[in-house]
């Protein structure tokens, strides 16, 4: 069945998982260099569902990302997996780990650029921030219903019906169109970009909007939040370690459990 | 005034919403503020004294038959008008699934912000500071608030539980009107695990499993260790989910979920940076791991250099005797 579903999926430019992050205490920001950064995992769940979906059942595949100039490494490698369209949003701003700022964002472009659209995807949350902000906002801040941490995603004529992960279960899930949902890993399996993908990606322009362009102004969009301090976790040390037959290490181990660390 | 959206799932208040609770208290008489409780839901009055014995002097409940099963969109309406008669200071929630989910779509009804998922809680110079981990606890992120109401969502299991006591508290039901277009997303089931076991977020003790698991049938073996530990659960690396051994919502590191139990039982597990990103901050952890060179040896509080295969077993039985003393 075609139903021409106009989809856009937003995304961010993260460090990758392997990634030891370190500290600049002057700045109270994460030492960028020699990190490899990627699109966030999460997003790539979001951007392989919008295909599948206007694959089964028509329409066109937008991904958005907010950010520098350098996010636009991750927005060709959406059109590389084949998306149809990539717009940047130009924000400047040091990462705040305030996820209001990009909600408002996100949902003033939707209004005032593109306001025929019928499903917003995200991924759960982003590998870094681990705030898991963004989608319920713009779900509130756009008055839309919202599936977050989806596992599994069917698209009919004017409605979905999404399986989200809750603790020990699933939550079914039926909204009507336009609405928003986040991606969770177990959604599907991403594609790899292909050659001809790459070198489409390559030639295609990627127009940008300002935010002034949006008729946002710094004042709308000062942070809430105060960021005081960044800090490394305090660090573990290598406890006691033994290399005794089975029986006995199994004894050894119990032992400590119970008499020293009393945990069971 | 400090709200606290206390949690109900299968007709009982969730453990972590009684930690959100105590924490709150902790924090509201360092700012002289006044604690109320609130439920959302229908027919939920049965829940009051167990949320008043752990010392909530004020509870609302918010009821209506639209709301008997959870929506975002719904509960975020009902708490935005409750806050708008109540003008509270703050609004502590646990971070479930569920406080994940209607936490931030309330605060960008309200116009402001919050910190998810925080570890610590303080008062500093009469304002609320809170400390949440990043990068999966890579790194830790401490912030304070520039708008009204401050809302946080806190880790369940890190904070600790009060002691229940033989308290007073008032409760007040409240049928609340609801449009009907203001519940858009209303979960219409909830499908079930067969045998589902607890939530490796929620469990005090996770067992995980990696790649020296071999197989998925394997697995058995730690789901019986987790049948002879109490409030344990089962955990497994992000090879272990990739290799399609078992479900990724066992997965414990950056692309899974975060933990903070009291004991972290590692079985096969090298230790890669994003799963120790994951289960660094655990109480307690012990590893057992055939190459004595393996990371997850440099975190673990106990290990274990051996054939897990060969230690399981009697771990079992040493276990069973000392849980039976």
């Amino acid at each position: 069945m075609e139903v021409n579903v106009n989809i856009f999926v937003f995304v961010k430019r993260v460090p990758d998982t392997e990634s030891k992050i370190r500290i600049e205490h002057e700045t109270n920001s994460i030492v960028e260099e020699g990190l490899n950064f990627v699109l966030s995992p999460y997003d790539e769940f979001a951007v392989e569902e919008a295909l599948q979906i206007r694959e089964a059942k028509g329409g066109k595949v937008t991904v958005v990302s907010v950010g520098s100039d350098e996010a636009t490494a991750v927005l060709k490698k959406c059109l590389a997996m084949g998306a149809d369209e990539a717009v940047l949003i130009k924000d400047n701003a040091p990462e705040l780990y305030d996820g209001l700022r990009i909600a408002k964002i996100i949902a003033q472009a939707m209004k005032s650029k593109f306001p025929d659209y019928n499903l917003l995807l995200f991924g759960k949350q982003s590998v870094g921030a681990d705030n898991a902000l963004v989608p319920s906002m713009v779900a509130a801040l756009l008055d839309l219903p919202q599936i977050n941490v989806v596992t599994k995603l069917e698209v009919e004529e004017n409605s979905v019906v999404a399986h989200r992960e809750i603790e020990g279960a699933y939550e079914k899930v039926i909204v009507s169109l336009p609405a928003v949902i986040s991606a969770q890993k177990g959604l599907n399996e991403p594609r790899y970009e292909t050659l001809k993908g790459i070198m489409m990606a390559k030639r295609k322009e990627i127009p940008v909007l300002t935010l002034q362009e949006l008729g946002l102004d710094e004042e709308e969009l000062a942070p809430k939040l105060e960021l005081v301090k960044l800090e490394s976790p305090p660090p573990r040390h290598a406890g006691r370690v033994v290399e005794d037959e089975p029986e006995v290490a199994a004894k050894k181990l119990v032992e400590f459990l119970r008499q020293e660390a009393k945990v069971v | 005034m400090i709200i606290v959206y206390m949690e109900v799932r299968d007709g009982k208040v969730k453990k972590s919403s009684l930690e959100v609770l105590s924490e709150a208290k902790r924090r509201a008489s360092e700012l002289n503020q006044e604690i109320v409780a609130v439920c959302v839901g229908h027919g939920l009055g049965a829940l009051a004294p167990e949320v008043i014995q752990y010392g909530a002097k004020r509870i609302i409940i918010l009821d209506n038959p639209l709301l008997s099963n959870y929506s975002p969109s719904g509960y975020a309406f009902v708490l935005t008008e409750l806050c708008g008669e109540l003008a509270p200071q703050g609004i502590f929630f646990a971070a479930t699934s569920l406080g994940r989910d209607l936490a931030p779509r309330l605060a960008a009804k309200l116009g402001v912000s919050l910190a998810s998922d925080c570890i610590q809680t303080a008062v500093k110079d009469g304002r609320l500071e809170v400390k949440r981990p990043i990068f999966a606890g890579k790194a830790l992120a401490t912030f304070r608030f520039k708008s009204s109401p401050v809302i946080v969502s806190l880790r369940p299991n890190v904070f600790a539980l009060d002691t229940p006591g033989d308290e007073q508290g008032e409760v007040e039901k409240k049928e609340i009107s609801v449009p009907e277009d203001r519940v858009q997303d209303r979960v219409s089931e909830i499908l079930k695990e067969e045998g589902a076991e607890l939530d490796v977020t929620e469990a005090e003790i996770v067992v995980s499993g990696g790649r020296g698991m071999k197989g998925p049938e394997n697995f058995d073996l730690l789901r019986e260790l987790t049948r002879i530990l109490p409030h344990s659960a089962l955990g497994a690396s992000r090879s272990a989910v990739d290799a399609g051994w078992i479900d990724h919502q066992h997965q414990v590191g950056q692309t899974g979920k975060t933990v903070s139990p009291n004991l972290y039982m590692a079985f096969g597990i090298s230790g890669a940076i994003q799963h120790l990103a994951g289960m660094s901050s655990s109480k307690v952890i012990v590893a057992v791991n055939k190459d004595a060179d393996a990371p997850i040896l440099k975190v673990a509080d106990f290990g274990v250099v051996g054939d897990l295969f060969q230690v399981i077993p009697p771990l079992k039985e040493e276990l069973k005797k000392v849980l039976s003393e």
